[in-house]
């Protein structure tokens, strides 16, 4: 190899100096949280720290089918004077984690950490009991003891409608508590469904945009973008007073004599109108990539496939169409991934059906569950992934093309 | 061409530089004390301000920052636990006042001294059970009651909570909050079950069965709804027969926009408004003083004057009187009125903070199927 002169080294720093911030940047605000968010869905050890010799002695010593011995009650005793008495908040993290196992039993906590205080016991376990009969169920020290491992796949196991039976067999958990595996499946068809109607519509958009004459198309571009310009909500709001039963739709079709009064047609609040708000709302991320694959594809190819004798629809199937390919692949990409995370919209319009995964990541964030809502994060995001890889691996990640 | 840009940059240098220096200068002098307010927003933030924020701003001279969030501890918790505490005082939901406290989220106030009533009635015997916990002064009693609009029925309107779940006398949609909160407790007040008895049974898995059946018996008719300002809108719109509701808003849309809605006070669940500081707020004294103003009954009875919000200490009770907007008289319209008190439930906050977690997940299973 001839030696580098000055200037080409240069030259090969100035690209990597370039893009270095933004490498730092989705470092940090990326990938980092996303393996701590990785980590909380696998690893919380406040139980652990708070009452290590319990969840040691429960682990260790207790057969699992009979109550703990004199020795783990007083031990927890112990754990709980000496903890609440040097920082009162870290009984109440206990008594989160616990209850998410054994639901209903927060309080005992809190009680038992008051009570504790003020009385010299010698059987521990008579005293527990005594201060609330929880102590006395099995599932609470078994929740405990869960609790206890720092590790666990249990937000996964939860986040997929599992459980761990008694007899240490991962099973579903009964028919009324299964909660999520719906809501995955309703969140995928919903943004499938999206992009297919989004396609649908765009399409042609894009095309009459491409081929009108430049005053049209600014005119009809423009009218893609104002809808994308507008808050989100004030969009949803609008379809609301268009779809509702005393809507401007509903009032129109009575007007005319279309629809009996007192038979007003059911729009909104149920999947059809989220499905025509997410759409609309959407749009635009289908119009634009397609627009502009169709806007550099040059004229003459359509001239020269009728000249050559296609008809119109073996031009468009033969000539057109795949070269949008590039265009559509990208459109629907951006609307099938922005519409997995959608919530405010299918929240506010779709009724008792209305809930999408994201509403509950929502929900477990805001109530300090971080270990779950990270857990069915990564579930949508390496669901996501995969059918990234599929999308690579069928068309080809080359074949996207955003403008 | 070239020489603008450099003066106008060190011309805009001088005025920051200038704009520096006075605010040096003024500072000090502006340097009032203050502490943050953090509240719910809408017409009942507005009653509060109105109520007595202001005259504690003029009797004391702290200036008040109000701000607005949507609940929930997760705002609080990511202060106390970052150390970068910025809120002093906020308004909270029951059940994340029994959890900030078990979690140390919230300043304990069990020394705080609160004032006696003007009739010289002990505050610890004044205030309504339940209003006042270690970590909590509470403000009103506020109720969930179904709400209709009048226009929606030409004869026999329904009267009580089991109207509401009936279908074959009163077919047409009801909306609901978007939570399990309070609509378990509907399901059985209307199923029968006293409302004494109401937690024994949801404490059951019976219980929870029988309310989970009660609220699939009109689940295909049932309108969702997230914030407290889309009942009124759903009711004047008449997309809905009836609907779960805060008191207050719905006296405010009757008084102010003069909707012809009204209220089925009939199996009200009933809670508390309370006022919380955050742990290391860093203006505790400060703090501690504004609760003491909120305590006033004069305070409690500026709020119940302007929303239909009642006090929750029975001294601040008589001073309740016309509604200032409108001058119509109060005390019919409060929740804690003789007439409208023949069925209440009070909420357990203890009860949900140990089920919240289960039944949510419960309820959105259920709605989502």
């Amino acid at each position: 190899m001839k030696p580098q002169n000055y200037s080409e080294r240069r030259g090969r720093w100035i690209p990597i100096m370039l893009v270095a911030p933004l490498v730092a940047f989705i470092g940090v605000t990326f990938i980092a949280p996303l393996g701590s968010m990785l980590k909380e869905s696998v690893y919380d050890a406040e139980v652990a720290n708070t009452l290590p010799g319990t969840v040691a002695l429960l682990t260790q010593t207790w057969d699992r089918e009979s109550l703990p011995s004199e020795e783990i009650y007083r031990k927890l005793a112990s754990e709980l004077i000496e903890r609440s008495t040097e920082d009162r908040s870290v009984i109440g993290k206990v008594a989160n984690r616990v209850n998410r196992l054994v639901p209903g039993t927060r309080s005992v906590w809190g009680k038992t950490a008051r009570k504790l205080k003020n009385i010299e016991a010698s059987d521990f376990r008579a005293t527990l009991i005594d201060i609330d009969d929880r102590w006395e169920e099995l599932e609470l020290w078994h929740g405990i003891r869960q609790a206890g491992q720092k590790f666990s796949s249990r937000n996964y196991l939860h986040a997929l409608d599992l459980e761990v039976s008694d007899e240490g067999n991962v099973v579903r958990v009964e028919e009324e508590k299964r909660a999520y595996v719906t809501l995955y499946l309703r969140t995928f068809y919903v943004a499938v469904t999206v992009t297919i109607l989004c396609l649908l519509l765009g399409y042609p958009i894009a095309n009459a945009i491409a081929n009108a004459s430049p005053t049209v198309s600014k005119i009809l571009l423009i009218l893609v973008l104002i809808p994308f310009w507008t808050s989100l909500l004030a969009r949803t709001s609008s379809w609301i007073v268009l779809l509702q039963g005393q809507g401007v739709i509903n009032d129109i079709l009575v007007a005319i004599g279309w629809v009996q009064d007192d038979q007003r047609l059911s729009l909104m609040y149920n999947m059809f109108g989220t499905l025509v708000a997410m759409t609309q709302i959407l749009l635009p991320f289908m119009v634009l990539p397609i627009y502009s694959v169709l806007n550099s594809m040059p004229p003459s190819y359509m001239r020269a496939a009728a000249s050559l004798g296609a008809n119109p629809i073996q031009a468009f199937t033969r000539v057109y169409w795949p070269q949008s390919l590039p265009g559509v692949y990208a459109g629907s990409l951006l609307v099938f991934i922005l519409a997995l995370g959608y919530y405010i919209t299918p929240a506010l319009v779709g009724g008792t059906k209305g809930q999408l995964i994201s509403n509950m990541i929502a929900y477990h964030i805001n109530n300090n569950n971080w270990g779950l809502g990270a857990a069915i994060s990564m579930i949508v995001l390496v669901s996501v992934m995969l059918l990234y890889l599929l999308f690579d691996r069928w068309i080809g990640i080359n074949k996207l093309k955003l403008s | 061409m070239n020489v603008a840009p450099a003066t106008s940059t060190s011309e805009l240098g001088k005025t920051v530089c200038a704009a520096i220096v006075i605010f040096m200068i003024f500072t000090p002098l502006n340097a009032t004390e203050s502490i943050t307010v953090v509240s719910w927003g809408g017409a009942a933030q507005k009653a509060h301000e109105d109520g007595y924020f202001h005259s504690f701003e003029e009797v004391t001279g702290i200036e008040i920052q109000v701000t607005e969030y949507n609940g929930g501890l997760a705002q609080i918790r990511a202060q106390v636990e970052s150390g970068n505490v910025n809120w002093d005082l906020v308004s909270v939901e029951s059940q994340d006042k029994v959890i900030g406290c078990d979690e140390g989220l919230l300043e304990v106030l069990d020394d705080l001294e609160l004032p006696d009533g003007p009739d010289g009635t002990p505050a610890e015997e004044d205030y309504l059970e339940g209003s006042l916990s270690d970590c909590s002064v509470g403000t009103i009693t506020w109720s969930t009651i179904i709400a209709y609009n009048a226009n929606s029925f030409e004869t026999d309107p329904p009267t009580t909570m089991a109207d509401f779940f009936d279908l074959e006398k009163f077919p047409g949609k009801r909306g609901i909050r978007r939570i399990p909160e309070v609509n378990l407790e509907f399901a059985l007040i209307a199923d029968g079950v006293p409302v004494d008895e109401v937690y024994d049974t949801l404490s059951t898995d019976e219980g929870v069965d029988q309310a989970f059946a009660k609220l699939d018996s009109i689940k295909d008719f049932l309108v969702i709804w997230e914030a407290g300002a889309q009942p009124p809108q759903l009711l004047a719109d008449q997309e809905v027969l009836m609907t779960t509701a805060y008191n207050g808003r719905i006296f405010n849309a009757q008084t102010v926009e003069k909707q012809p809605f009204v209220i089925i006070w009939d199996g009200q669940v009933r809670d508390y408004g309370q006022w919380v500081i955050v742990a290391g707020s860093p203006n505790l004294k400060n703090a501690r003083r504004f609760l003491q103003h909120v305590a006033l009954s004069s305070s409690l009875a500026g709020v119940a004057n302007r929303i239909s919000y009642g006090p929750v200490r029975r001294s601040a009770w008589d001073l309740v009187d016309k509604h200032i907007p409108t001058g119509i008289d109060m005390r019919p319209h409060m929740p804690t009125h003789p007439d409208n008190s023949k069925n209440v439930l009070t909420s357990d906050a203890e009860w949900w903070a140990d089920h919240k977690d289960e039944l949510t997940e419960r309820f959105s299973a259920w709605l989502s199927k």
